[in-house]
């Protein structure tokens, strides 16, 4: 089965400012050869600390950003050959939807909801009868439980929850085939953001909408996602089935993150501590690990080679020599 | 045991252009010595409008209309301002949520700990030096001699709210409030953060009052939590009490909405409804009844809503309690 989204060696470097005249701009690597795959109806979750490239990775996948190598596939034909800008305008745009982490920041105060999620639908669908848009307007706003008499408000008139929905109905008018979803919840009070959590799993059931959802909230992975991806410094350490790590992480550096998940449930384990400061993302040294300097389960290899992912017998895959 | 710290019927106001907020309504609240308590609120819920009244750092906007706050027998609100910017570092400090902000951006981490340490007492210049690097080593800061001159720009958020706590218990306060301590960091980072003040508590027998609107986080980390809804404290109860027995409908649907505690997403439920606005002048006794599943017509008689006893050093306010 084709994957319905496929990511190949996928990098960004964004190239600093140079600090010497001598010898060549630094180079942050955010994302660093990354191999993912999304089938249709599936929620990946991605997750990893901040400044390990999850947001930079997901807006590559969402092509709102150029890779600087790697290719990204849809349905097996590539959309990375063309830049950012000409495949806004292409037929392909509207299967890959983004929803932003700041609901407020991303709608128009001046636009009513019904002008904002009506907006993308104009764009990317090209000229319809007004009747229709109205339609599609108001089938999404249904799909994400917005009451109908809320479009002819302004975004100053909403409750976080429900700018949240507006959000979603945005991405939703053009009936994306996968919807990318960067810290969707975590503006939101806990007592709402149950149900756009179960929105969002409903979304997948019922219309086969893949989900990747990036978020540093371990707990709501866990609910949401049937595959998780665990990002440290650009790379991807450790992926698989979410049920199969969360019950017996691999990688250390997964290990010390569940570790550290506040919970009400009892957990066996105690928690790992990591104190060292991490490596740096720029001009990282290539020959060594990237978790080496923090890593409970150090040896020396880990210091004269770089770690490939393996795949474990149970078909996860681990960037760590010594795991598993 | 006599509180260390006693928030009696306080009342605190907003002016704003659209109206006045009842930010705090009567509210009352106890912290014992060397106690953890965990203070849980939504936005809005008046979590950090009862920090900064303790504190004395109310916005100008705000007006205490009533009660006291007493800290140990005595009321800060009618202490002076002199007297109060004493006790202030050594009765209790605070720490805030954004760790970088609350630096001041163009001075080294060590001048700013070593400030607060000139402040309160008449160390010389040597001792102060000797106190911060005593100080940053306590709260586990690698390298601490190279890190005071650091400023705030140069040091990882997890650093900088180490250089927080270092300059909050730069005078052995009796009380640390930590308000949200770890929102924006990571996990990880979170976990040694709160290693930290609960080591700290347990050492020095110095209270943390730690505010949050994360429930794991707090039933993680305290030994008794208070639950605030829109400006009250609706429920106080050991932590082990509220998880088994959750007795105030708000704080029972808040324990359903938390992904920690669920086993799949079919078991989380959202609270219908929201928090009344606070500007109007109508508001209910009981603030929660506009969403609550018990209401009864006596929900609505007028009247303060009094936290009462429900099981030992179980309190609740709730006129009809499951």
């Amino acid at each position: 089965m084709t994957a319905l989204i496929e990511a190949r060696n996928l990098s960004r470097h964004f190239r600093l400012r140079r600090e010497t005249l001598f010898g060549p701009a630094p180079l942050l690597h955010a994302v660093d050869r990354v191999g993912l795959t999304i089938h249709a109806g599936e929620a990946l979750g991605l997750v990893g600390e901040s400044g390990c490239g999850k947001s930079t990775l997901a807006r590559l996948l969402a092509r709102l950003l150029d890779p600087t190598g790697g290719q990204v596939f849809l349905h097996g034909a590539e959309i990375t050959g063309e830049s950012v800008s000409r495949f806004a305008r292409s037929d392909r745009r509207r299967a890959i939807q983004m929803v932003f982490q700041d609901h407020t920041e991303s709608l128009n105060p001046l636009l009513t909801v019904f002008q904002s999620v009506a907006d993308p639908a104009g764009r990317l669908l090209g000229p319809m009868p007004r009747a229709a848009l109205r339609r599609r307007v108001e089938d999404a706003a249904a799909a994400v439980n917005l009451p109908p008499e809320l479009l002819d408000r302004y975004p100053h008139q909403l409750s976080g929850g429900q700018k949240a929905r507006v959000g979603i109905a945005r991405a939703l008018v053009v009936e994306p085939q996968l919807l990318v979803l960067d810290e969707p919840t975590s503006a939101l009070d806990v007592s709402v953001q149950a149900t756009v959590l179960q929105l969002l799993d409903r979304l997948r059931r019922d219309r086969g909408i893949a989900l990747l959802f990036v978020s540093h909230d371990l707990n709501v992975v866990r609910l949401l996602c049937q595959r998780i991806a665990v990002m440290y410094l650009g790379q991807i350490v450790e992926t698989g089935a979410a049920e199969a790590i969360y019950r017996a992480p691999a990688h250390p550096y997964t290990r010390a993150l569940l570790s550290a998940i506040p919970t009400l449930r009892p957990r066996g384990a105690e928690r790992i501590h990591l104190d060292a400061e991490p490596q740096s993302p720029v001009n990282p040294c290539l020959s060594r690990c990237r978790f080496a300097g923090r890593c409970f389960m150090e040896q020396p290899l880990c210091i004269q080679a770089a770690p490939e992912l393996r795949t474990l017998p149970d078909g996860r895959q681990v960037r760590c020599h010594f795991a598993g | 045991m006599t509180p260390l710290l006693s928030i009696r019927a306080l009342s605190v106001e907003f002016d704003t252009r659209h109206g006045t907020v009842h930010a705090l309504d009567r509210l009352s609240l106890d912290i014992a010595p060397g106690e953890i308590i965990g203070i849980i609120g939504e936005s809005g819920s008046g979590k950090s409008v009862t920090a900064h009244a303790v504190m004395g750092i109310l916005d100008r906007a705000a007006r205490i209309t009533g009660g006291e706050v007493l800290f140990q027998g005595e009321n800060l609100l009618e202490m002076g301002r002199r007297a109060r910017d004493g006790w202030r570092g050594r009765g209790a400090s605070i720490i805030f949520q954004n760790p970088r902000a609350a630096l001041n951006p163009i001075r080294a981490v060590g001048d700013q700990i070593a400030d607060v340490v000139a402040r309160h007492s008449s160390l010389s210049r040597r001792a102060i030096r000797a106190r911060v690097l005593e100080l940053l080593r306590h709260v586990r800061i690698p390298d601490p001699e190279r890190r005071a001159r650091a400023y705030p720009f140069q040091l990882s958020g997890g650093l900088c709210q180490r250089i927080g706590i270092a300059m909050a218990l730069a005078c052995a306060p009796r009380l640390l409030i930590a308000d949200e301590p770890t929102t924006g960091l990571d996990v990880t980072t979170q976990a040694a953060i709160m290693a930290l003040i609960r080591e700290r508590a347990r050492e020095a027998g110095t209270a943390v009052a730690l505010i949050t609107h994360d429930v794991a986080l707090a039933a993680g980390n305290c030994d008794r939590l208070a639950i605030m809804h829109a400006g009250h404290v609706v429920e106080v109860a050991p932590t082990a009490a509220i998880l088994a027995r959750p007795r105030h409908p708000y704080t029972a649907g808040l324990l359903r909405s938390v992904p920690s505690l669920a086993g799949s997403l079919d078991q989380l439920q959202a609270i219908p409804g929201s928090m009344p606005d606070l500007r109007r002048p109508d508001l209910p006794p009981c603030r929660f009844a506009e969403r609550c599943p018990r209401r009864l017509p006596r929900c609505d008689a007028p009247g303060p809503l009094a936290l009462t006893a429900c099981g030992p050093g179980h309190l609740v306010a709730c006129r009809n309690l499951p």
